[in-house]
């Protein structure tokens, strides 16, 4: 699913990280820790075909099996849940996209909220919106950093419950709280 | 089809996010309003036509250039940028979306720009029409592509109109020239700079927002 290997990345004469190798395939789940500005988003991002190493071998699958969230929930603030999952369930091509949303806002709690501006939720709502996001076109190859983040306890068992069903999947998640996610953990990347 | 769909859902999300935000349309229709007023009152009286005719072209160039400022301000403040460009859809078709985007908030402006330069100095003809039509088109395609450019790096706000104004300046060159008499030659002139640099900019659009 994810090969890496000799992966490095600078950014002029700044060395984020060095000879990272990863050998992710569905079932597996990645961690990586380190504490803040160890460049563990830049690897994210690599991984995630968003930005390119500087050297190094990176074999990813398609980007329309790839579901990435970031530190931002990467939704509109301006529209509703419901027309940003519209929006990109047309981009990813999503078959039966309207019953997918709809399941996805019903498990996520934002069901009654889908024709609510973006930009009047709470930080933990878009949150969980950003996952929707990530999980609309059944990705192959999950990506999340600090998905956590924002979560309030019941955001957070939601994406417990959420990472079990996907444990046939590959991940990589980066997060300050590790322990939320070690039943799942098959490999690890500590930086700094 | 699919492309075609894509770049639909695309301009038709911008459309909407100005709808509900209101932010670009009224701040271009306000500084065009404010600027041929400001022009009305600062060319000499008995001024040629000709020479308004210029200061409604550069009226309308930075215009655009603050409608351009703001076309890309969801995707920088809230990241979304990433979003799109992980879409398995063709990264051309962001490009294009935000064309029609643009577009439509420059006819926007012009339906009331036009009317007012009428009234403030004298009356426009087809040609000016048409010219600016045409104008349009390519401050879109070139604009949008700069503007993408202008997110990616640092100090965006510097890089847009250092960007942007050299390549406009075709444009004014072709929108005056037509406007001032020399038509068909000019108008021409400004379907060839729609035609490449609407070409050029729709197969940059991938390297531009792919980072390296």
């Amino acid at each position: 699913m994810l090969t890496a290997r000799n992966l490095s990345k600078r950014f002029g004469a700044k060395r984020v990280f060095q000879r990272v190798d990863v050998q992710l395939d569905g079932g597996q789940l990645l961690l990586v820790t380190g504490p803040n500005g160890s460049g563990k988003t830049t690897l994210l991002r690599v991984l995630a075909g968003l930005a390119a190493p500087t050297s190094g071998e990176l074999t990813l699958p398609d980007r329309s099996l790839i579901g990435y969230l970031g530190h931002e929930p990467l939704v509109y603030r301006e529209l509703t849940p419901l027309e940003n999952l519209q929006l990109f369930a047309r981009l990813y091509r999503v078959p039966e996209g309207a019953e997918r949303i709809g399941m996805l806002l019903e498990r996520f709690g934002l069901w009654e909220e889908r024709h609510q501006r973006v930009g009047t939720f709470s930080r933990g709502m878009q949150q969980r919106l950003g996952l929707c996001r990530v999980l609309l076109h059944d990705p192959q190859l999950v990506i999340l950093d600090e998905p956590f983040n924002a979560l309030d306890a019941a955001g957070a068992d939601l994406l417990d419950g959420t990472l079990e069903e996907l444990s046939e999947r590959a991940l990589v998640i980066a997060t300050h709280d590790p322990g939320r996610v070690e039943r799942f953990v098959t490999s690890r990347l500590a930086f700094g | 089809m699919n492309y075609v769909t894509d770049v639909a859902a695309l301009a038709r999300k911008d459309l909407l996010l100005e709808l509900r935000a209101k932010e670009t349309v009224p701040a271009m229709l306000l500084f065009v309003l404010s600027t041929l007023t400001i022009f009305h009152f600062a060319l000499p009286h008995g001024a040629s036509h000709v020479a308004a005719l210029g200061l409604l072209w550069v009226a309308l160039v930075f215009t655009a250039l603050l409608g351009l400022t703001r076309a890309f301000v969801p995707e920088r403040e809230q990241g979304l940028m990433d979003a799109l460009v992980l879409a398995p859809c063709d990264r051309s078709a962001i490009w294009l979306g935000k064309v029609l985007a643009v577009l439509a908030f420059l006819a926007l402006a012009e339906v009331v720009a036009l009317p007012a330069f009428a009234v403030f100095f004298s009356g426009i003809d087809g040609r000016t029409v048409g010219a600016v039509a045409l104008a349009d088109v390519g401050i879109a395609t070139v604009g949008t592509l700069t503007g993408a450019m202008a997110v990616a790096g640092r100090a965006r706000e510097l890089i847009l109109p250092l960007l942007f104004l050299p390549l406009a300046i075709p444009v004014v060159v072709g929108g005056v020239g037509a406007s001032a008499g020399a038509g068909g030659r000019y108008l021409g002139f400004l379907v060839l700079y729609d035609a490449v640099f609407g070409l050029l900019a729709w197969a940059a659009f991938e390297y531009v927002v792919s980072e390296t």
